[in-house]
């Protein structure tokens, strides 16, 4: 085993590289660029190596420098983890030239698998199914309908220079190709001048299936499936293992498939072959066919830990370190049902834009595993992928393994980003997605009710006025929140969501607490550890957080708190008429009547007590009058410029 | 050790108690609730139709959210002036502001536009007495109309009149004791100068206006006609005057400058107690109402009263088994050490002694004291005066006069006579003096009084040969015995602020921990005392 390994990355998969290795006894070191200097994989590596600027062209993607640093720090090997370098083979390569080990698949697995279509040729040749299409140069009618009945129906005629959806036609039916055909090729030739079209399978509830393999450059053994059909523009969203609606016949059928990919190219470590599946009628053995493979750790790969119990992170260092398969095929097996859910940062309202921040807090359920590369107080900056944590939940089944999941997100707590966790929560609640019946097209169809922005429940915005006014504690022993001789004091608090303001009154009560939020009086009382609001547990916690209040549930919503001093009073009245603060000579001015000024900007220049002094527009305006000229000499006091009244 | 109680809080006494304090209470709550409404419906919607915070709510938003209100002088004025002045016009009380004690003292412009009736001075005063005796910051949140003009012998010429406050105001910031004046309404005549005495100054643009004669007297007198703005507005004190310091767009944005301002006081609290961490007491505080009997005639253990009021219900008792009539004992309340003086019956001569002997103790270890006050007086009789009872009880009223640590004093029944002296009553200048509802208070009791007049009046008739009837007695006693009731009810003794307020006896904990901490601000002097009488 190695002694030391450089992990050539950052962020939750750095952090879980880490760990398994550190469990392993296996020293560690980290590389960092500026922007990571505090991040929580350089904490938790024994020893860490700056490698350079923020943006990734000048860190993590300088192999170079990263094998520098591998050797500096006497590493042995390198974990690339996935994405940046993962896929280099000329990394790949240079590390195997430095006298280093990549803790990965040969430069020329890699390269085998780079290429798309030359990866689908192997594969065909190797015997593993590809999505059947046909694309040529003869584009003759009984040519195209024969390629048509070969690829099987309903197949897809495509533009090939089309785009959004012209020259394209769906055929069920033989007997409807011809047509279908003159259509989409007249319609091709009109819009884009050519009217060549490809022929493909048109696969009609496509399920994104990956098996996860792992090789030791001959052998090679699966670890099952996973299915990775919750995808919203091609980004995967929740992946489970194993997938349902899974026969024992396609696991086995699909598994021989990877395995063969991945025997064929001589793969060593741990790789995932993807694969499309058709989805309409359940899945059938004939129904799958082989997308692309990718030569790697997956992000998704915890759900494949939860269900095989292997640490596939340990099974990289062992097979780079020389040892043989850490296990037969006969002895994998899968037990119970996993979901990972990627908790990101960005903006969901705003078609989920990559967001930034300061995460002021950040909690999660102790039940479920958690990857992730920040902890509370980090910033998610803008260089990296916005990635807060991948929430992995298990169950003996699927049900309790999805209820686990919508607990766990429930009580995931982040403030300081936006984050698309409601997002995934409503995932979690989606009717067919409990039902199993997923495909690639879910998000897209269900896109409006699964981004709907959740009401704001009362209960919510009482559970932020309560905790602006820090009433948790009464109740406890010499508590004296809220205490008066007689009649309650009733504080306001004002709390903002979006444009929507909350006005909320809280007073203590006999029982408890009053709160009236606008027009609504509610009753809460602390008891048990919670808030009972009108006589209800209150389904969620809020937390101050800097300046706003969150409140974190089923749904989390952050309010802003108006800061009553970001008022500027004096400039009403007065600020239309601009006076010499003292006496001096007018040296210059800038704006004549009729000309419209912002707050701010400069009106003039008095030159006093050898100082210049620039006079600004106390607010925005139209210059009415300007009464003094360039080197006038001014009284104090003496109007200079005024604005006209709004 | 931990007082065990003897009281069933099932039983019919219990229950009957019980009723009748709830009585006495919801009589209580009454007055304050009325009081805290102001001036009434209409004035009320006036003044927010002028854009303006309720007084109480300015109040509450200036305090730190959640924190508590110590409030005083609740129902002053209750009953006087015809009703026209509910809670004197002013609201103070001590309250939490970026985490310092203060004294907040609001006028209330819904009652008479916050004009100062005689009881509206006292208040004001009896506040700024507060706070300087325990060091309190003070928070003026003005908006008064200046003195009550018919009333206006009763509040401008004398020492402890409408100029006192400004002299107060003056020799507390000589003290290093912070004045702060928000100006959200007017300040007029004498009242121009609570702002311009004041160390800091936060005035509301177009609400708040502060000027020595207002527009009608200006015009009278110089027949120079200006608004109220330009002659007195934010914009001008903040801008060319320089009465004020701070601008403010609205009460919110005043309350909000009022409390940065506070934030740079720079001020701590003294080190002065050894705290421990607080605890409930170990039998429920709301018993209260049914331990204590219904009449002020029924005697009880003082001790009930304590075991529902200090933390654990520990309380080690100081010689308890000598002048039994006085338990006197250390507690905590809330975490804070206090030495408990409490009546359990008549005050003797070994009482007194022993009252004198803890308070010495409690003054040389700075132990704050507490008075649970319940005292009919001194023994009398010639045995008692032959044994220098008078002597014995100068003792204690020497300790009490002359002690440096914090007083609380409440009164929990009766206060009579001289035993009122020895219990620290308000001429002995407690920190803060609360009562009960049931509790009365009065020089003796009202059949004793009327027993001593007519006994003057019998012996008079008598004397030049008369007769006088039983009923005829009954009946010359009826109105003094009707006068003593009226006058010794804690309504009546609260309207004239001979205390700081009547309290739920459900909440003393409260008030004597807030008591007590609001005490604290000010550092414990080392006690000198006057001469015992030995």
């Amino acid at each position: 085993m190695f002694r030391k390994i450089l992990i050539a990355n950052r962020g939750e998969i750095a952090c879980r590289v880490i760990l398994s290795a550190q469990a392993m006894g296996v020293r560690t070191v980290a590389v960092y660029s500026d922007a990571d200097a505090d991040a929580r994989h350089v904490a938790l590596a024994d020893e860490a190596v700056h490698i350079g600027g923020p943006r990734p062209a000048d860190s993590y993607l300088k192999g170079a420098r990263i094998i520098e640093a591998a050797l500096a720090t006497g590493a042995q090997a390198i974990h690339p983890g996935f994405g940046f370098l993962s896929e280099n083979p000329d990394f790949v390569d240079a590390v195997t030239k430095a006298g280093l080990v990549f803790i990965g698949p040969s430069a020329e697995a890699i390269r085998a698998m780079g290429l798309k279509d030359a990866a689908k040729a192997l594969m065909e040749k190797a015997g593993v199914p590809v999505v059947p299409g046909y694309q040529g140069e003869n584009q003759e009618t009984a040519h195209l309908a024969r390629a048509a009945q070969d690829i099987g129906y309903p197949v897809l005629i495509k533009a090939v220079a089309g785009g959004g959806g012209k020259g394209m036609r769906l055929v069920e039916d033989p007997k409807d190709f011809a047509e279908a055909l003159a259509s989409a090729q007249g319609e091709a030739a009109t819009a884009f001048g050519n009217a060549n079209v490809l022929i493909e399978k048109y696969i009609q509830r496509p399920r994104h299936i990956e098996v996860q393999v792992f090789g030791d450059g001959t052998k090679a053994v699966h670890l099952f499936e996973r299915d990775c059909s919750l995808q919203r523009r091609h980004q995967k969203v929740i992946e489970e293992a194993p997938a349902p609606g899974m026969t024992e016949e396609m696991r086995a059928a699909m598994g021989q498939a990877a395995v063969r990919a991945a025997e064929a190219i001589g793969y060593a470590g741990a790789g995932t072959v993807e694969f499309i599946v058709d989805g309409s009628e359940g899945l059938r053995t004939d129904g799958f066919w082989f997308m692309e493979m990718n030569t790697r750790l997956q992000v998704e790969h915890p759900v494949t830990e939860a269900i095989t119990g292997v640490d596939l992170v340990e099974w990289q260092l062992r097979v780079a370190a020389g040892e043989a398969l850490p296990a037969r095929q006969e002895d994998l097996s899968i037990t119970g049902h996993a979901f990972e859910a990627r908790l990101y940062a960005e903006d969901v309202p705003a078609g989920f834009l990559p967001a930034t921040g300061t995460l002021h807090h950040l909690a999660f359920p102790e039940f479920a595993r958690i990857d992730s590369g920040v902890r509370q107080g980090d910033t998610i900056s803008p260089w990296y992928d916005p990635m807060i944590a991948k929430v992995v939940t298990y169950g003996p089944t699927r049900s309790v393994a999805l209820a686990r999941l919508e607990a766990a997100l429930a009580a995931t707590q982040v403030a300081g980003s936006v984050t698309n966790l409601d997002f995934l929560g409503a995932l979690t609640r989606h009717e067919g997605f409990a039902r199993g019946e997923v495909d690639t097209g879910l998000i897209a169809r269900d896109y409006d009710a699964l981004t709907a922005q959740p009401e704001v429940p009362m209960a919510s915005v009482a559970l932020a006025a309560l905790a602006a006014v820090p009433a948790a504690g009464a109740g406890e022993a010499g508590s004296d929140a809220g205490f008066t001789l007689w009649a309650p004091l009733s504080q306001s608090v004002a709390l903002e969501h979006g444009e929507t303001l909350y006005d909320c009154r809280v007073a203590r009560s006999d029982k408890g607490w009053d709160v009236r939020v606008n027009d609504t009086d509610m009753e809460a009382e602390w008891r048990a550890g919670a808030w009972w609001i009108d006589g209800a547990r209150a389904q969620g916690e809020a937390l101050q957080v800097g300046a706003g209040i969150s409140v974190f549930g089923a749904v989390t919503v952050h309010f802003t708190r108006p800061d009553p001093l970001a008022v500027e009073a004096g400039a009403g009245a007065s600020a239309g008429l601009v006076l010499a603060p003292m006496p001096g000579l007018v040296k210059a001015v800038f704006v004549q009547a009729g000309e419209h000024v912002e707050k701010g900007a400069r009106l003039a220049v008095l030159e006093a007590m050898k100082m210049e002094h620039t006079l600004t527009a106390g607010r925005d305006g139209t210059v009415e009058d300007v009464l003094a000229k360039a080197g006038d000499q001014v009284e104090a006091g003496a109007a200079l410029i005024t604005l006209a009244d709004e | 050790m931990r007082l065990t109680s003897s009281i069933l809080t099932n039983s019919e006494t219990f229950k009957a108690n019980e009723a009748a304090h709830l009585e006495a209470l919801a009589q209580a709550r009454e007055a304050a609730e009325r009081a805290s409404l102001g001036g009434g419906e209409k004035s009320r919607a006036r003044h927010l139709s002028r854009g303006k915070m309720l007084p109480r709510d300015r109040v509450a938003n200036l305090l730190d959210p959640g924190t508590p209100f110590l409030e005083i002088g609740a129902t002053a004025a209750h009953d006087m002036y015809e009703g026209a002045a509910p809670g004197a016009g002013l609201i103070a009380g001590i309250g939490r502001v970026m985490g310092h004690d203060v004294m907040v003292v609001c006028n209330d412009a819904t009652v008479k536009g916050g004009t100062y009736y005689p009881m509206t001075v006292k208040k004001h005063l009896r506040a700024q007495e507060i706070a300087a005796e325990n060091h309190l910051p003070c928070v003026y949140l003005v908006d008064s109309g200046g003195a009550n003009l018919p009333q206006q012998d009763e509040v401008f010429p004398d020492r402890e009149h409408f100029g006192r406050i400004f002299y107060n105001q003056a020799n507390m910031s000589a003290a290093g004791i912070p004045q702060i004046a928000v100006v959200m309404g007017s300040c007029t005549a004498g009242g121009a100068y609570m702002p311009a005495m004041s160390d800091v100054t936060i005035i509301v643009k177009e609400q708040g206006t502060i000027f020595l004669a207002g527009p009608p007297l200006v015009k009278a007198a110089t027949g120079e006609v200006v608004s109220a703005e330009d002659l007195g507005g934010g914009d001008v004190h903040t801008r060319l005057s320089g009465v004020a310091d701070y601008l403010a767009e609205d009460d919110t944005h005043a309350l909000a400058l009022a409390r940065r301002a506070i934030s740079h006081l720079n001020r701590r609290k003294p080190e002065t107690v050894q705290w421990q961490s607080p605890e409930e007491p170990a039998y429920d505080p709301d018993e209260i109402l049914g331990t204590v009997p219904a009449s002020l005639r029924t005697p009880y253990d003082i001790r009930e009263v304590i075991a529902r009021t200090v933390d654990g219900s520990r309380f080690d008792e100081f010689k308890p088994r000598f002048g039994e009539t006085l338990v006197t004992g250390f507690a905590h309340v809330k975490g804070c050490p206090v030495g408990i003086v409490a009546n359990n019956g008549v005050l003797f001569s070994e009482a007194a002694v022993k009252g004198a002997h803890f308070i010495e103790l409690c003054s040389q270890r700075k132990i704050p004291l507490v008075f649970l006050q319940n005292i009919t007086g001194f023994m009398v009789g010639r045995k008692y005066e032959n044994e220098g009872i008078a002597r014995h009880g100068a003792k204690m009223v020497t300790a009490v006069a002359s002690t440096s640590v914090p007083k609380i004093t409440l009164l929990v029944g009766g206060s009579f006579g001289a035993g009122n002296y020895g219990m620290a009553g308000r001429a002995y200048q407690p920190r803060f003096l609360w009562t009960w509802p049931n509790s009365r208070i009065s020089v003796m009791g009202g059949e004793q009084a009327a027993g001593v007049l007519a006994t003057v009046k019998r012996d008079g008739i008598e004397r030049g040969g008369g007769t006088w009837s039983a009923e005829e007695e009954a009946e010359f006693k009826r109105p003094t015995l009707e006068m003593f009731e009226h006058q010794s009810h804690p309504l009546y003794a609260s309207a004239r602020l001979w205390d700081d307020g009547i309290i739920d006896p459900r909440k003393t904990r409260d008030v004597l921990a807030l008591s007590l901490s609001a005490s604290l601000n000010a550092p414990i002097e080392d006690t000198r005392f006057g001469v015992f009488r030995m």
